[in-house]
């Protein structure tokens, strides 16, 4: 007899995964303004690397303050009031971002391959989860966009009371590497469905994805002057994107470091309103009854995908000390035997970090893990002999007092530890300037929810990690970001 | 001072503290210019005390966290009714430290003080996350929490009106409090410990420090254990404050600065309601309110009326003792506001606007200065572009409507402004043209605690009041949950 439930809840389908495209013809590469494409006011330009095998990918116009400048202008006099932005009807906005989706699915395959060459990123999780997840945000948003809501307010006296919630106005928004379209679509999304222009800076190892994207925009129709990307650095069109004076928001995911410095310079120039996506130092607790298959498999994903290059890796499991010697058995069993590769193989498991720097500054921390005395399990150096790849590395006994338990590695790096008792990890856990994310692998529902309450983080997992949708809101606490995303 | 309950010192854990270096400060009467009393003076040690205070009354398991957050409410309902039964006592403080009028104080100030505390007594327990329908088979809610010790730093213009409107929605949310008063204007706030005290608020839960903006302020705005700050001053000090928040610990940072906000009058207008609106518009509270009608457009066809008018009505204006019942207008807060204020008529008169009355002080000694009124007032003089917070009233001239529009906006405030038309098509345009964080059609200041307020631009980040300031003082956490199988 069939269950009833299978029929009308299937499983989520995920597409077919298709072959990669070969010889990929990378057709963006300048500066996107009023729709149309720009050489870099200084005529410079910066080189594009792959960083599975180092080699340049092709060359991207340079954007400095000068190309910001002119960015903030356009995009300024799209939001003037009586432009067509500003006067199209909020549903006619949510088609658009509809129609965006649309052109994103029609170019799936493409936007994927690209963004696995450019990102290091495995084509299988750029083509389903990447891509998945940029498509669903672009509709999510796109739905909203006729539901922005003020109220009617029932004020003292003989007052008539409401609020409008008015689009901000040019926002800035500063793109990391690691997931380059999906924080692309994360920001432009909500400012676009609220009624806002942009000036997007894709991060310097990952433009391409973000510029191929700017002739989608243009394709799906949006007025010139609401989207405009300028690819270039930190330091100089990041900083000239957070100190502008004519920006009245804007929006970053990257470093805690480099969080705060434009904070400083939102405060600096004009009071612009300022989100932040930082880092983390994410604790994962595991109780003795939990089902440690689930455990196991869960704490391996939410450590090592994306090669550990995530803000909200599970970075320091708390085992209970009762299941603390099989489940470090099991984890090492699940990260030895990686096949490490060119991401766009079939059957490779793990590709590169993004560059030379994150490459040294996660074994620099593999070696503290060594000296300070944590127990190298597997993995511990490198691999091959070109690109930037680290063996999928697992450390138990850790203290936490040890750089690995500290800081922020950002690579396939798992640190173990164990836990007694309840207060003990609670206090462990919430012990970190970060708060972005928490899991806790329990059946008991009292402690389930409990931890819910007690862990200091925007996200609390229970018997699960990473799960993400364009629905649930994102976002740190503490130092690990200001404001909500999604 | 013969005032039962006011204690001149710092209150942590709800009790009273000298300050740690030993110093204390003078407030000074504005009106008479003679010291009231001498003040502890926080600085870091003290604000670290308290922020320790602070901190232990919001560990998980205290008191404050235990509590049900109907009995929050209850709390600050109880707040309120104490509020009601020392009103003249506050509103007698208030006077002597701010210099403003007594009537003013009691009715207006400590009005709002009150009902801002029933509002969000009310709220306490109606803080809801969502549940949200999330793909596949999960079950997703949020949790709105309370961020944690939140900064307050209040200024001197409504000093006890400016604390309730920060301490309110924070103690709602369940957050504990360290707060700095203005150092003009620390005698409310610190009476209003005592009160806390006498409600039950549990000891660390709200947290006083007096003391002065580069010290004991500093202290709090780059605090690494306080999670948020609240400020309300000047732009100036509000951006210093966001860049310290930023340089510390990312503390959530809401901002109410100042404003240079729009009056504007269309022919159509009723002129007796906008010469009246106008006037208490910026002569309000001696002029020091952020909300200040200091630029006044006046359509082409009224103008001379409108003006001779409101030239009628600041001749009119009772300057004197606050505590004479029938005195409209203080003196300002202090020697430099005053010079400022000067400072700000002469450039007027320099520039070349007509000063139809007023422009300049009204005795040898003391802070008071005449109602003024300039007219034939271009964009760009100063006073027409520089905050004055003073008894001074712009007039200037307006031909179109698309012009005024442009002319309002052209400013990097965006606090409030003010239409006055009974146009219906007008009205509604205006309103979403100008660019400030609220619009009044056909009055002025009409603020209650039911409605958000804040700036647009540089005249602040975040709102206060309504619903919305619930959001400013709540930090967000999504709780996923996998289940075996997907659930409708």
């Amino acid at each position: 007899m069939k269950k009833q439930g299978s029929d009308s809840n299937p499983a989520p389908v995920l597409p077919a995964l298709p072959e990669p495209l070969k010889d990929l013809k990378i057709k963006y590469t300048k500066i996107f303004i009023n729709n149309e494409w720009h050489d870099s006011v200084s005529g410079k330009k910066f080189e594009v690397f792959n960083p599975a095998n180092e080699e340049k990918i092709c060359e991207v116009e340079e954007g400095d303050k000068a190309d910001v400048d002119k960015a903030v202008k356009a995009a300024r006099k799209a939001f003037e009031l009586g432009s067509p932005w500003r006067t199209m009807d909020a549903s006619e906005r949510g088609r658009l971002l509809n129609k965006l989706a649309d052109l994103v699915e029609r170019d799936r395959l493409i936007l994927a391959t690209m963004e696995a060459i450019d990102g290091g990123k495995l084509f299988s999780t750029a083509y389903l989860m990447d891509l998945g997840a940029c498509i669903k945000t672009l509709r999510y948003c796109g739905g909203w966009a006729d539901k922005i809501h003020g109220r009617t307010v029932p004020m003292d006296g003989n007052f008539f009371t409401f609020t409008r919630h008015e689009p901000i106005g040019v926002c800035g928004q500063i793109i990391p590497w690691n997931f380059p379209l999906v924080m692309f679509i994360w920001k432009i999304a909500p400012a676009l469905c609220c009624g806002n222009t942009v000036v997007v800076k894709p991060a310097e190892q990952t433009p391409l994805t973000a510029l191929y994207m700017g002739s989608l925009i243009k394709e799906a129709g949006f007025p010139p002057g609401v989207v405009n990307i300028v690819p270039g650095f930190g330091p100089t069109a990041g900083a000239a994107i957070s100190h502008h004076m004519d920006v009245d928001k804007v929006a970053f995911t990257g470093s805690t470091e480099v969080g705060k410095l434009i904070k400083e310079a939102a405060g600096k120039s004009n009071l612009k309103r300022v989100t932040l996506e930082l880092g983390g130092k994410s604790p994962n607790i595991i109780f003795a009854d939990a089902d440690l298959d689930t455990a196991v498999e869960f704490a391996h994903i939410g450590l090592f995908y994306h090669q550990g290059q995530c803000c909200i890796a599970g970075s320091r499991i708390f085992v209970e000390e009762p299941i603390y010697d099989e489940f470090v058995r099991r984890s090492i069993e699940r990260a030895k035997n990686y096949t490490l590769g060119n991401p766009l193989l079939p059957g490779v498991q793990q590709g590169p970090q993004i560059d030379k720097e994150q490459f040294q500054k996660i074994l620099e921390l593999i070696e503290s893990g060594k000296k300070e005395g944590a127990k190298l399990e597997c993995g511990g150096g490198p691999w091959g002999d070109k690109g930037y790849f680290i063996q999928p590395t697992v450390f138990s006994n850790v203290t936490d007092d040890m750089r690995i338990a500290k800081e922020e590695i950002f690579g396939p790096v798992q640190q173990i530890m164990k836990f007694k008792t309840i207060d003990e990890v609670i206090k462990r856990a919430n012990n970190t300037t970060y708060g972005l994310a928490a899991a806790v692998f329990t059946k008991d529902i009292d402690k389930a929810l409990m931890f819910a309450a007690a862990l200091q983080a925007g996200t609390v997992w229970v018997n699960c990690y990473s799960a993400m949708s364009a629905q649930c809101p994102f976002g740190g606490f503490k130092m690990s970001g200001n404001g909500r995303e999604m | 001072l013969p005032i039962p309950l006011l204690s001149l010192q710092i209150f942590i854990n709800n009790e009273w503290h000298e300050s740690t270096s030993g110093k204390k400060f003078p407030t000074y009467n504005p009106s008479t210019l003679e010291k009231i009393c001498d003040i502890e003076e926080g600085d870091k040690p003290d604000v670290d005390n308290a922020v320790e205070a602070a901190k232990a009354a919001f560990q998980r398991g205290a008191p404050w966290r235990q509590m049900d957050a109907l009995s929050r409410g209850r709390l600050l309902h109880k707040l309120a009714d104490l509020l009601e039964r020392d009103r003249v006592i506050l509103a007698t403080l208030e006077t002597m430290d701010t210099g403003k009028p007594f009537l003013q104080a009691y009715f207006i100030d400590l009005e709002g003080c009150i009902k801002t505390l029933r509002y969000y007594a009310g709220w306490a327990d109606k803080i809801q996350g969502r549940t949200i329908p999330v793909d596949e088979n999960f079950v997703c809610f949020t949790r709105h929490e309370p961020m944690g010790v939140c900064g307050a730093i209040t200024p001197w213009n409504f000093p006890l009106l400016m604390l309730v409107w920060k301490m309110a929605p924070a103690l709602c949310c369940g957050n504990t409090l360290v707060i700095k008063p203005a150092e003009q204007t620390p005698l409310t706030s610190l009476y209003i410990g005592s009160l806390i005290k006498e409600v039950g608020f549990p000891p660390g839960v709200v947290n006083i420090v007096p003391g002065y903006g580069p010290t004991a302020g500093a202290a709090i705005s780059t605090h690494h254990s306080i999670d948020k700050i609240a400020f309300t001053g000047s732009t100036k000090v509000g951006k210093l404050i966001k860049e310290a928040a930023s340089k510390s610990n990312l503390k959530r940072v809401t901002l109410e600065l100042g404003g240079k906000n729009p009056c504007i009058v269309c022919a159509d207008a009723d002129l007796d309601l906008a010469v009246e609106c106008a006037h208490q518009g910026v002569f309000f509270n001696q002029g020091q309110c952020c909300t200040a009608a200091s630029r006044v457009f006046v359509e082409e066809q009224i103008y001379p009326e409108f003006v001779k008018r409101s030239v009628e009505y600041a001749k009119k204006r009772l300057v004197g003792d606050p505590f004479d019942a029938r005195t409209e207008q203080g003196p300002q807060i202090d020697q430099k506001q005053f010079d400022k204020i000067l400072e700000l008529i002469e450039s007027g008169k320099k520039e070349g606007a007509k000063l139809e009355c007023g422009g300049l002080a009204i005795e040898d000694r003391g802070l008071f200065i005449k109602p003024t009124v300039f007219s034939e007032v271009t964009d760009n003089m100063r006073i027409a572009k520089e905050e004055i917070f003073g008894p001074v009233q712009p007039i200037m001239k307006f031909k179109s409507i698309e012009e005024v529009i442009r002319r309002a906006n052209s400013t990097e405030y965006g606090l409030t402004a003010a239409v006055f038309t009974k146009n219906l098509d007008r009205a509604l345009m205006l309103a979403s043209a100008l660019q400030s964080g609220t619009v009044w059609i056909n009055c002025y200041n009409a603020l209650y605690a039911q409605a958000p307020f804040g700036g647009f631009k540089m005249s602040g980040n975040g709102r206060e009041l309504g619903e919305y300031a619930l959001a400013e003082y709540t930090e967000v956490k999504t709780v996923t949950i996998k289940l075996s199988q997907k659930s409708p």
